[in-house]
């Protein structure tokens, strides 16, 4: 691993300041992933205004037959016209995240579901909805991206680990599923395939895959199987960042930790990983830093060692966190992400996209104490 | 008492347990501890009566599971998006739970495919029937008894979700309504098959404050399992381990 200073990126002047808290312990390895004052917004139409009928489906009726009357003649405060006025607004999901991924480790993104974590995903990976508007910056190794170029990096630098096998072809043997499709004409395309059988061959044999296993499909799959599967076929373009998805879902303890230990190989390798998970106690035993998620920000980053006491976590929303996990107090202060917010609790803040905890200095990083 | 006698399971053939014997008096919470696929979810749904066993029966208090009518021993999965009507809006499938118990016919807002030829209807129970489509105006949910109000807000359940449609709401959302529908069926046993492994860990904690609560009051069996030792050693008076798979 090489000195995070010593490096020479294209962008240092921007890149190099750190957005990190003082406590969050990082690695002082290159940056792979910084993620700055990411903004994801999306704009939709407006709910329960302008159709007390609730009869959208004679409202399209009207769209078919006005197309030739012209439009005009359904008068201003007709259903129709309610229709085609609906009132569109936006709504944040995701607000001044930063986050950072550098080299040789794994950061856990923890947060409750339906807090945008998958979108933060996305985001990185150059995946965005039409009606998305996406502000912030992204760096990847080094380079400053835009969607284009973090959409040409999908699968070779940046590769994803999805949540489960039904993210794979059922009619297609999961050999030729890991290895992809050869690229080229004639003999460079046989090089490519060779290549890929290759590559293929080597990491099914680093994860204790059987041979026999290119033959199967999807569906014959045991569950650490799958798993192990979906991680070559992440591997396959030697990348240098994972982004795994909710990875151990509905497995076993000794499944999972199997899993997670193949996360930590390809960190320890170089690598690093980002690791979206509900489970803040699976996170706990595989990651090195844990970005705590709560409406659409990370409220916290911090190193997995903090987690020992309530005192050194920054954000009440953690220590909230802490306090909640079984092996500790096993109690919920308020429900998630409807509740007050820690800090001032009379305040209804959450429902996605209010902003940042109000009791926040807009100008703040969002990662110190409120 | 919930008694299982001599119970075997198979799946394709292939024997998952046999001669099982379980007994879990009110008041107690047992977590069955296995590895996976060793039939922990096979044994969850013949003790709720979903599933028959291949051979041994299913008690409680010395009668076996009703063969119509809510079940005393009720079962909340690992997948609440795979157990509701994806017809029904929200406050629909709490509502048959109401009415199943409690004889209510108060509004109805729809029928489920699934109550449509089952066995109460079937019986010529008053069936108010009105089509699904249109038939929920936008303007919200009526109010259910204060008794299933307090029930409801203990669990989180806000009330612009009634109205909505279960691909409409995350899957920690569903998990909510699950539990809310299993205990307004009046269960005396309950069964949780990894019901927070969805969830993140204040969910988790709020959600298992609220069931050990009405277990308590209710004097309820439970039976769980999870993947998650700190959460058995958490909830559970008693674990039962389940042999490994034979052959």
């Amino acid at each position: 691993m090489t000195s995070h200073e010593a490096l020479d990126h294209a962008a240092s002047p921007v890149h190099h300041h750190h957005s990190h808290a003082a406590d969050s312990r990082h690695a002082h390895g290159h940056h792979l992933l910084t993620v700055e004052d990411l903004s994801i917004s999306f704009r939709m139409y407006e709910e329960g205004e302008g159709d007390e009928g609730g009869d959208l489906a004679g409202a399209g009726a009207g769209v078919a037959s006005a197309a030739g009357s012209g439009l005009r003649r359904w008068g201003r405060d007709s259903r129709l016209h309610r229709y085609l006025d609906a009132p569109q607004r936006e709504v944040e999901v995701i607000h001044g995240l930063s986050l950072s991924v550098h080299e040789g480790e794994i950061v856990a993104v923890v947060g409750a579901s339906g807090s945008g974590k998958t979108l933060l995903a996305d985001a990185v990976m150059g995946l965005f909805e039409p009606n998305a508007c996406v502000r912030g910056r992204i760096w990847f190794d080094g380079e400053p991206m835009d969607a284009a170029s973090l959409a040409a990096e999908r699968g070779r630098g940046i590769a994803f680990v999805p949540q489960s096998v039904a993210s794979l072809d059922p009619l297609m043997r999961v050999g030729r599923q890991v290895e992809g499709a050869p690229r080229g004409r004639g003999a460079a395309r046989r090089a490519d395939a060779s290549r890929r059988r290759a590559r293929r061959r080597e990491l099914f044999a680093r994860y204790g895959l059987d041979e026999s296993v290119a033959r199967l499909y999807p569906h014959e799959l045991s569950g650490g199987m799958a798993r192990r599967v979906l991680l070559c076929c992440a591997l396959m373009e030697s990348p240098k960042l994972i982004i795994a998805d909710e990875p151990t879902p509905g497995l076993d303890a000794a499944l999972a930790g199997k899993a997670l230990a193949d996360f930590r190989a390809f960190a320890d390798e170089g690598g690093g990983v980002m690791l979206i998970t509900h489970d803040i106690e699976l996170a706990l035993t595989v990651a090195d830093r844990v970005a705590v998620f709560r409406d659409g920000t990370v409220v916290e980053e911090t190193a997995v060692a903090n987690f020992a006491a309530p005192d050194l976590l920054a954000h009440p929303f953690t220590r909230q966190l802490w306090h909640a996990l079984p092996e500790h107090d096993f109690e919920a202060a308020s429900p998630v992400g409807q509740g007050p917010c820690p800090c001032r609790p009379t305040e209804a803040t959450s429902s996605v996209g209010q902003g940042p905890c109000p009791c926040r200095p807009a100008d703040d990083e969002g990662t110190g104490p409120c | 008492m919930l008694e299982a006698r001599n119970l075997a399971a198979a799946f394709e053939g292939r024997v998952i347990f046999q001669n099982l014997d379980l007994a879990v008096a009110p008041g107690e919470r047992v977590h069955v501890a296995a590895p996976s696929g060793a039939g922990k979810t096979t044994l969850a749904r013949i003790l709720a009566g979903y599933a028959a066993p291949a051979a041994g029966e299913v008690l409680v208090d010395g009668v076996p599971l009703p063969r119509r009518g809510p079940c005393p021993v009720q079962l909340i999965g690992q997948h609440p998006e795979h157990t509701l009507d994806p017809r029904l809006r929200m406050e629909a499938s709490l509502r048959e739970a109401l009415q199943a118990t409690r004889g209510e016919t108060a509004p109805r807002r729809g029928v489920s495919f699934s109550r449509r030829f089952s066995a109460q209807s079937a019986e010529g129970a008053p069936e108010n029937e009105t089509p699904l489509r249109g038939a929920v105006s936008r303007g919200g949910a009526t109010a259910f008894d204060a008794e299933t109000e307090v029930l409801l807000s203990a669990l989180g359940i806000q009330r612009r979700w009634l109205t909505r449609y279960p691909h409409e709401l995350s899957g920690g959302e569903l998990q909510r309504f699950c539990i809310a529908r299993a205990l307004l069926a009046n269960p005396r046993y309950l069964i949780a098959d990894e019901i927070s492994t969805m969830l993140d860990a204040l969910t988790q904690a709020q959600i298992w404050s609220v069931l050990l609560q009405e277990a308590e009051r209710r004097n309820l069996g439970l039976i769980l399992t999870t993947h998650s030792p700190a959460l058995a050693a958490r909830l559970a008076t008693r674990t039962v381990v389940l042999p490994a798979v034979r052959g």
